[in-house]
């Protein structure tokens, strides 16, 4: 990829969503990309971990992905969710044990070949700024090992990416601020 | 209104208490503030590059000990996901959600404010017709929240809640009342300045930002861990709003101008990049 241009203006800060967001920014369905009776619906869940293995009960994940065909959503509607339209968007606040859930569908690859992933954002209480990251499908394993991405990355480190498929097809995706088995958080060209 | 549906929130009162809470006085506080701040001068007078961010490994604010990454980012090009951004429009936000002060049946008590600005790319394009959301105490710095505790009172016309879909030009206007500092439990007697908290979207999901607001001269601001994680001054000053006497309306509220600047867009640069060959 060719060189990123110099951005013309300095980016504002960002700071921590804090404590109280949770009557502000929690909608109605926000973890349901799609119904739990659509016949492709999948459970993506997992547990949000602090540096000491202990879970955080006070973090806000947001999901931007494409829809089972690889397709980029481009209806407006999440905040307001008919039941019908995939916007490709979801948010939840997890509970207090960590967990989260999103009822959603596997995203298919945008591109032919290419892995297909969900665009995973993190806020939390005493993290400072938003971290940006990455869960991969595990299946198509040709995909993963070209992805560009998983192979800059060293082995144990490429497996924080990458969401197991549980029994009964739920995707399975922990996530972990700090510490062994830290999550690879994404930084991308024109942040600053 | 939304707001009124939040989830119930089931946190036990054990978790305002911060595990990480500390017994620490505001002169150890602004003591470890102070030297992490000598120590980046330093850092750029040697010719580091200046910082734009805050730092997510701030001691001085307890809660970040164990909730900050101790890699680096990994840096990654973009793929066709990241270059976009979920769409939201006028199905998603009624345009009074942008009103604070009429979403109850009585004026909330308290100075009524208009914030209002624009937001940008880096390049300085506007972001036209995204979502912005913001949340803030009330004019006793109390917030609705079930976890907030702090004995100050809840006004019964002020939820504090806000949303509003960007104008053709970036542009935002929010209706309000000016937010009261309140006390936390990072040290003791620990207060954060007074602050309304943003959400941020732009073309691009990479852009996706949240922050907060200050207000120009808080006497707090030096003593406030979460602002001073941003090292840089100049840094710094791009999260206080001014104030606009030109925002401001004869006998009805006083006004506060603040453009909110995301990071650039991948996706324009790199489709013009395609274009050329
Ligand atoms: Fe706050």
């Amino acid at each position: 990829m060719a060189q990123a241009p110099e951005l013309k203006l300095v980016p504002t800060p960002g700071q921590t969503i804090g404590p109280f967001y949770g009557y502000a920014l929690p909608f109605e369905k926000g973890n349901e990309l799609v119904n739990q009776a659509h016949p492709a619906a999948v459970r993506l869940h997992g547990v949000v971990y602090d540096g000491n293995g202990e879970v955080i009960p006070d973090s806000m994940l947001e999901i931007w992905q494409a829809d089972e065909h690889g397709n980029v959503a481009s209806a407006d509607g999440s905040l307001v969710r008919d039941g019908y339209t995939f916007t490709g968007f979801g948010r939840v606040p997890v509970d207090n044990v960590g967990h989260y859930t999103f009822t959603t569908v596997n995203p298919g690859p945008t591109e032919e070949g290419k892995a297909p992933f969900i665009m995973l954002t993190v806020f939390a209480r005493g993290l400072l700024n938003r971290l940006f990251t990455r869960i991969y499908l595990p299946e198509d394993t040709e995909a993963l090992a070209n992805d560009p991405l998983l192979a800059s990355l060293p082995e144990d480190r490429r497996k924080t990416l990458i969401a197991a498929r549980e029994e009964d097809g739920s995707l399975r995706f922990d996530i972990r601020l700090q510490g062994e088995d830290e999550t690879v958080f994404l930084s991308y060209p024109r942040e600053s | 209104m939304s707001t009124q549906t939040a989830p119930d929130e089931s946190f036990e009162n054990a978790h305002v208490l911060d595990p990480a809470a500390s017994t620490a006085s505001q002169e150890d506080i602004s003591t470890e503030i102070r030297d992490i701040h000598e120590a980046y001068r330093q850092q750029v007078l040697a010719g580091a590059k200046e910082e734009t961010q805050p730092r997510v490994d701030f001691a001085p604010y307890r809660s970040s000990l164990l909730r900050h990454p101790t890699k680096n980012l990994h840096h990654t090009d973009p793929e066709t996901i990241e270059l976009h951004s979920p769409a939201f429009g006028q199905r998603d936000v009624h345009i009074l959600e942008s009103d604070l002060t009429i979403q109850h049946n009585g004026e909330p008590i308290g100075e009524r404010i208009v914030v209002a600005g624009r937001v940008l790319d880096g390049d300085g394009r506007p972001v036209a017709g995204q979502l912005i959301e913001v949340w803030q105490a009330n004019a006793a710095g109390r917030y609705v929240h079930k976890r907030d505790q702090h004995p100050a009172p809840i006004d019964p016309n002020f939820t504090g809640v806000g949303r509003a879909i960007t104008g053709p030009n970036g542009e935002y206007s929010f209706t309000t009342i000016k937010p009261a500092p309140y006390p936390w439990k990072n040290h003791h007697n620990a207060w954060r300045p007074a602050h309304i908290h943003f959400s941020l979207f732009g073309t691009d999901f990479t852009q996706r930002m949240i922050t907060q607001m200050y207000f120009p001269g808080d006497p707090l601001f030096a003593l406030d861990p979460i602002y001073q994680a941003i090292t840089d001054q100049k840094a710094r000053d791009r999260l206080v709003a001014t104030y606009d006497h030109s925002i401001t309306s004869h006998e009805w509220a006083t006004g506060y101008n603040w453009d909110i600047v995301l990071t650039g867009s991948n996706r324009t640069w790199m489709e013009d990049e395609e274009g050329d060959h």
